[in-house]
């Protein structure tokens, strides 16, 4: 039963993480045109109520009536200099801090993996 | 075995105050209180009965105006008529209710170890036109609001005193209120504690949170959003489905549990229903 459980373990980790690889490297090749349409859907994910809804605790570009729960998304680069684990934050920040208050939008589906790359993609850009 | 161990791990990770599961309810009732007091330092303990409005002075002018012509004021009156009108048998709730069901709205809900249940005034009220061979009232708004409303009338200045009785089945009930207050839940992945403890005073998009200290002294409420009245277990339901949750039926076990618990942690405030918010 242990042994089970553990090669179901690593195989959905090792699965999870070429999934992750995947995605995250299907963006740096786009063309420019490409990219910026990429950083405008994620912008319109990050604001849209029934989506991202960021506002709601984030101050965050130049989005209006924000909410203060979280802290401001700025420097989003400098914060992060390994993307992957910006997309982690969103993808599920109870791994991080298992009380946060931040909603878990891969782990619940609350965004597609597709709507979070291109959520990644925008905020990297604030 | 394992979720009970996963469960106990992440429970023991939580590096902010949650109460312990040992705890007795005196000793969450302390430790909940001193939360609030360090928390909001300048806020005197019974102005937590005014919900937003106690730790928000911007907001606070504007309610008061509210208050000066109180939209419930037609809902007090029309309970204090219903109230007073016998069933077809000749009774009336006056002969449900210890002193004549006045001022005595803020001894609710207590556990009633008879039938094992907690009994919210609500359930009361229900459980008083049924035994007379009358239809029980929707739960959530119109005339049982308005029963509720005046009742808590009459009640308003009493102090909240709810017990937990020293029967095992008493103390269950509250722990499951108080699970049901600290568990995350919904899609959206929130507690009740999430907003209403922990980022009580921040803001969530425009809307301020609440303390949830005194949140059950001033129901029912006339909310601007519903365009009436509504009961407590109204609101919890919209709070759950905010964070994309199912929410359970008004007077379901759950809710009963989650009002004793968060009645409990509200004692030792005024009662002042019926009450008014945005
Ligand atoms: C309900 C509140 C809430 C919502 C909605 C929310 N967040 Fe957060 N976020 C937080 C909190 C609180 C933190 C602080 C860390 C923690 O508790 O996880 C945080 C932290 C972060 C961080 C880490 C910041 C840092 O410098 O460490 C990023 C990045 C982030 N959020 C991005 C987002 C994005 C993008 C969205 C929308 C798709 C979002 N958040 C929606 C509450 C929220
Ligand atoms: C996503 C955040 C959020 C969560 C989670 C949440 N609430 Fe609320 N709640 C609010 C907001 C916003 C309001 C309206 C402003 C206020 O009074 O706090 C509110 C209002 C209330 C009120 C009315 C307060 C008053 O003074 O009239 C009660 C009672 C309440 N919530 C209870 C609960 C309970 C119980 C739960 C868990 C089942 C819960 N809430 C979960 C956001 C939340």
């Amino acid at each position: 039963m242990r042994q089970t459980a553990r090669i179901f373990f690593t195989a959905t980790f090792t699965l999870a993480a070429l999934l992750g690889a995947l995605t995250l490297a299907s963006f740096p090749a786009t063309a420019a045109d490409g990219a910026s349409s990429v950083i405008e859907k994620g912008k319109a994910v990050s604001v849209d109520r029934k989506k991202g809804n960021c506002l709601a605790c984030h101050a965050m570009d130049d989005g209006t009536l924000p909410g203060n729960i979280g802290p401001p998304l700025i420097a989003m680069k400098a914060r992060f200099p390994d993307k992957a684990k910006l997309r982690a934050q969103i993808w599920d920040p109870t791994v991080i801090n298992p009380n946060s208050i931040m909603i878990p939008f891969g782990r619940n589906r609350v965004l597609s993996e597709e709507e979070i790359d291109q959520v990644v993609e925008y905020i990297y850009t604030l | 075995m394992k979720k009970l161990l996963t469960a106990m791990i992440l429970l023991g990770l939580l590096g902010s105050f949650t109460l312990s599961a040992q705890a007795t309810p005196q000793q969450d009732l302390a430790e909940f209180r001193d939360y609030f007091k360090n928390r909001f330092p300048k806020t005197p303990f019974n102005d937590y009965i005014n919900g937003v409005y106690s730790i928000d002075a911007a907001s606070r002018e504007q309610w008061e105006e509210i208050e000066e012509f109180p939209p419930y004021e037609l809902s007090i009156s029309k309970g204090e008529e219903l109230f007073n009108k016998p069933f077809a048998n000749g009774k009336g709730y006056a002969d449900c209710f210890p002193n004549g069901g006045i001022g005595i709205a803020e001894r609710y809900p207590f556990f009633d170890s008879k039938s094992g249940k907690v009994i919210t005034l609500e359930s009361a009220i229900n459980t008083c036109r049924q035994s007379n061979g009358e239809e029980p009232l929707g739960w959530q708004k119109g005339a049982i609001a308005d029963v509720s409303a005046y009742m808590h009338y009459t009640s308003r200045g009493n102090i909240i005193n709810v017990q937990v009785p020293n029967d095992p089945a008493a103390l269950a009930a509250y722990e499951r209120g108080k699970n049901h207050f600290y568990a995350k839940r919904g899609q959206l992945n929130m507690a009740c504690a999430d907003c209403h403890v922990y980022n009580s005073g921040n803001k969530i998009r425009a809307d301020l949170l609440s303390p949830a200290l005194g949140h059950v002294s001033h129901f029912p409420v006339y909310r601007s959003k519903w365009g009436g009245m509504g009961t407590l277990h109204r609101r919890y339901g919209g709070c759950n489905k905010q964070v994309r949750a199912k929410p359970y039926p008004p007077q379901s076990d759950e809710y009963r549990t989650l009002e004793y618990f968060t009645s409990y942690m509200s004692n030792g405030l005024e009662s002042n229903g019926p009450g008014a918010r945005k």
